[in-house]
């Protein structure tokens, strides 16, 4: 593996120029100034109760996500070629799912094998031939890039789904501020604060027909208990808009309706941060308690938008990854502005006998997987481990793909020796309204915590740094 | 607003107003504990507190004996008890998160920060007196607290008006239960009256109320049983006073009805014991009997409690 580019330092030592000012700033400071911000900090996130739920974590059941307090800094020349290639690809991702959904040119074209879409457990038969409000599908997209040379971003994964972090996005910034105001006075950082409203307006600008001219709007969450229900809550605040649970609504000559304290109201747009299989009991998994019993088919009848909308999973399956930059060219005509990482396809006898082979430099993983679990690091992993994987891939290849282990970037980062190189990604969050792709300026650093690590998933124990886009 | 937000406001306000009557009730009972036996004669003052704190019986399926660790230890920081103080304030946190978006930062912090003292300090329960009467001044203040950034940072809107129905619904429950138990310390016509046991009992009562100091104020006479239960039942500017409560309560539940524009049976209910309290006098209800009517108080407060539930939190 090779030695990995640090966004501050830059190959061989040199600082780069979007650090100039921090680097500075760092000299001036003395360490234990630096720590005790960071406890500061660490206090107001607990205080405001910025937690996320860990699953199978009795003991801890609220958890701090990490926060680093050193900024993770990118010109503006910089993120225009990432805003440019995000949306191009998420323009891409809603044509191919409303291809999918429908005429389905891409799987007559060849392009995409036919059982990688039919055979998949994400795919929904019910969206077949359903037309969804201005054939929008992925509202909210959260994709996953890494860094790896100053001029590649790559991206890892699309969140095309219920993606969250956004929560970390807003509150990093807002106690940064608090915290190091001096700082932010010696840099033009592109704020970020306006991203609820753009959210709102995305959310809005998507209500059925049939809506009123003031769209109701309401975020559905499955409840306190789950991970993300800080993020659920907090956006619903900024959004001004009702928190409801599946309880909370009911459906009524398909028309989805909350109850309220003066009866039933209407609802017209549900950004709904319930996965698909859990939304409506009568079509998807009947013992789901969080759902809404007729749900489907008010959304059959386009009285309500769902956000994002149904079978969106099938975009960010990891199978279908590996074929993102042939779907760039296939429905925009374009060449892709991001990079893919090379995917070794699993299920291809010639890719997969190649990660038989290579297996101790590979990362494998699981198509269906997600948030780090049951996935091969090769070079981290022992021998016993590796042949374990050896087997699972022969006895179901279909299930994995194989990438090379990046060098992803690293940023300084505070640790308990002192500042060091950790390991970054980026999730920016790219919002599609009826007729607009935006993108705020920025995202979610995520850090892997540990020495050498490549794990940043919060769940794994990685942590979160703001990030900084500078004004030129 | 949505039904179940304002269920979870109300139920919120009554978490941390019982809690902090519970930490009241300890307090009191301690203060009459302490007393040299002579004053306090051969009553088991700890029984007393799990009675106004309605949890006699489940007690006595836990613990043997009412001795004050035993006590303590249920009404503050028992898991078992769903009323203790650990509990009302762990509820009161759940309820918070799932309603943040009604409460303001303010209201949110007091809670939160109430929750991690609790686990943080708190989690072992306490070894002293001088300790436990910390953690007792630690859950007065978060009700003060909580109550205060409500009044101060709240919107006059049906999220407030539904959590103070809530306050005011437990509050008159809380004032009740302690005239029920303690009812007969009130009796002119019970024995040893005016000795030391009946004077420190009813200096319990008004502490355990706050009203030690209101009832010289307002009646600037030695303490007499007749105006004590006059003072916690019938007088108006008392804020615990069951008559306070129901002024409150109608007007919150007027709010409601004029924002709403449609009035309904929690309305009618409310008026109907406001007003039986507005026309009472205490020789009738000594006449009639204070227990009865404190009974009746109770069941009917409770009832209001089901028509406010069925008119607009479900």
């Amino acid at each position: 593996m090779a030695v990995a580019f640090d966004e501050m330092n830059g190959p061989g030592g040199d600082l780069r120029p979007a650090y100039r000012e921090l680097s500075r700033w760092l000299k001036e400071t003395p360490p234990d100034a630096l720590e005790y911000r960071r406890q500061e900090a660490e206090l107001l996130f607990r205080r405001i109760g910025i937690t996320f739920a860990v699953y199978g974590d009795a003991e801890a059941q609220e958890r701090l996500i990490p926060f680093d307090v050193i900024p993770r800094i990118m010109s503006a020349k910089e993120w225009a070629v990432l805003e440019k290639g995000l949306k191009q690809r998420v323009r891409a991702l809603n044509m191919f799912l409303r291809d999918i959904y429908h005429g389905r040119d891409i799987l007559r074209a060849n392009i995409i094998p036919d059982d990688l879409i039919f055979q998949n457990p994400v795919f929904r038969p019910e969206m077949n031939g359903q037309s969804v409000p201005h054939d929008v599908y992925v509202h909210i997209a959260g994709i996953d890039i890494v860094r790896v040379d100053a001029d590649n971003f790559i991206v890892l994964e699309d969140n095309a789904r219920t993606p969250s972090g956004v929560s970390y996005m807003l509150e990093n910034r807002e106690i940064m501020m608090r915290l190091f105001p001096d700082l932010f006075a010696r840099h033009r950082v592109a704020p970020v604060e306006r991203y609820p409203d753009e959210l709102l307006s995305a959310l809005r600008s998507v209500a059925p027909l049939s809506a009123s001219a003031e769209p109701t709007v309401a975020l559905m969450t499955p409840g306190v208990y789950n991970s993300a229900y800080y993020e659920h809550s907090f956006l619903a605040d900024k959004l001004g808009i009702e928190l409801v649970e599946g309880r909370d609504l009911i459906v009524k000559n398909d028309e989805v309706f909350m109850r309220t304290t003066e009866g039933l109201k209407r609802v017209d747009v549900i950004y709904r941060r319930v996965d698909d299989d859990f939304l409506d009991p009568l079509t998807f998994r009947p013992d789901s308690a969080l759902g809404v019993p007729g749900l489907m088919s008010a959304y059959a009848a386009g009285n309500i938008t769902l956000a994002n909308a149904v079978g969106t999973g099938i975009a960010d399956d990891k199978a279908i990854y590996s074929y993102m930059p042939e779907i760039v060219k296939f429905y925009l005509g374009e060449e892709p502005i991001l990079k893919n990482v090379p995917t070794w396809r699993c299920r291809e006898p010639k890719d997969l006998a190649y990660v038989l082979d290579n297996l101790s430099e590979l990362v494998v993983k699981e198509v269906h997987g997600s948030g780090g679990y049951g996935m091969l690091i090769g070079p981290a992993a022992t021998k016993a481990t590796i042949e374990a994987f050896r087997d699972k891939l022969k006895r179901e290849p279909e299930g994995f793909i194989a990438q090379p282990t990046l060098a992803l970037s690293t940023c300084p980062t505070c640790t308990a020796s002192g500042l060091a190189p950790r390991h970054v990604d980026l999730r920016p969050f790219v919002l599609t309204g009826s007729n607009h792709v935006t993108i705020v300026p920025g995202g979610l650093t995520r850090v892997a915590l540990k020495e050498g690590s490549l794990v940043v998933n919060s769940s794994q124990g990685g942590g979160t740094k703001d990030t900084w886009i500078l004004d030129e | 607003m949505l039904s179940r937000t304002a269920e979870n406001l109300y139920w919120l306000a009554r978490y941390v107003e019982r809690a902090e009557y519970i930490a009241r009730t300890i307090d009191a009972t301690l203060r009459v504990t302490a007393l040299p036996a002579a004053y306090i004669g051969k009553t088991n003052e700890w029984e007393s507190a799990l009675l106004t704190a309605g949890v006699s019986a489940s007690f006595y399926e836990a613990y043997a004996e009412a001795t004050e660790q035993n006590v303590v230890e249920y009404l503050a920081f028992s898991p078992s008890n769903p009323s203790s103080i650990k509990n009302c304030i762990e509820a009161a946190r759940l309820n918070s998160r799932s309603v943040r978006t009604a409460l303001t930062s303010e209201m949110w912090d007091t809670i939160n920060s109430a929750w991690i003292e609790l686990q943080e300090v708190w989690g072992k329960g306490t070894s002293s007196r001088e300790e436990l009467a910390r953690f007792l001044r630690f859950v007065q203040e978060t009700s003060l607290r909580f109550d205060g950034s409500a009044y101060r940072t709240m919107l006059r809107n049906d999220a407030y008006w539904f959590s103070r129905l809530g306050l005011h619904l437990e509050r008159a429950d809380n004032t009740a239960r302690i005239l029920d138990v303690k009812y007969h310390v009130l009796l002119p016509e019970e024995e040893h009256v005016g000795g030391p046991l009946d004077y420190y009992q009813w200096t319990s009562i008004l502490r355990s109320v706050s009203a030690l100091t209101a009832y010289h104020w307002v009646y600037r006479e030695t303490l007499k049983p007749w105006l004590i239960a006059d003072l916690l039942i019938l007088n108006d500017t008392l804020p615990r006073s069951l008559a306070s409560c129901y002024s409150n309560l109608v007007r919150n539940l007027d709010q409601i009805g004029v924002a709403y524009g449609r009035q309904g049976a929690a309305q009618r209910h409310a008026r109907g014991v406001r007003n039986r309290l507005e026309h009472s006098h205490m020789d009738d209800i000594f006449q009639h009997g204070v227990h009865e009517f404190i009974q009746e108080f109770i069941a009917d407060n409770s009832r209001l409690g089901e028509i406010i539930t069925r008119q607009y939190l479900i």
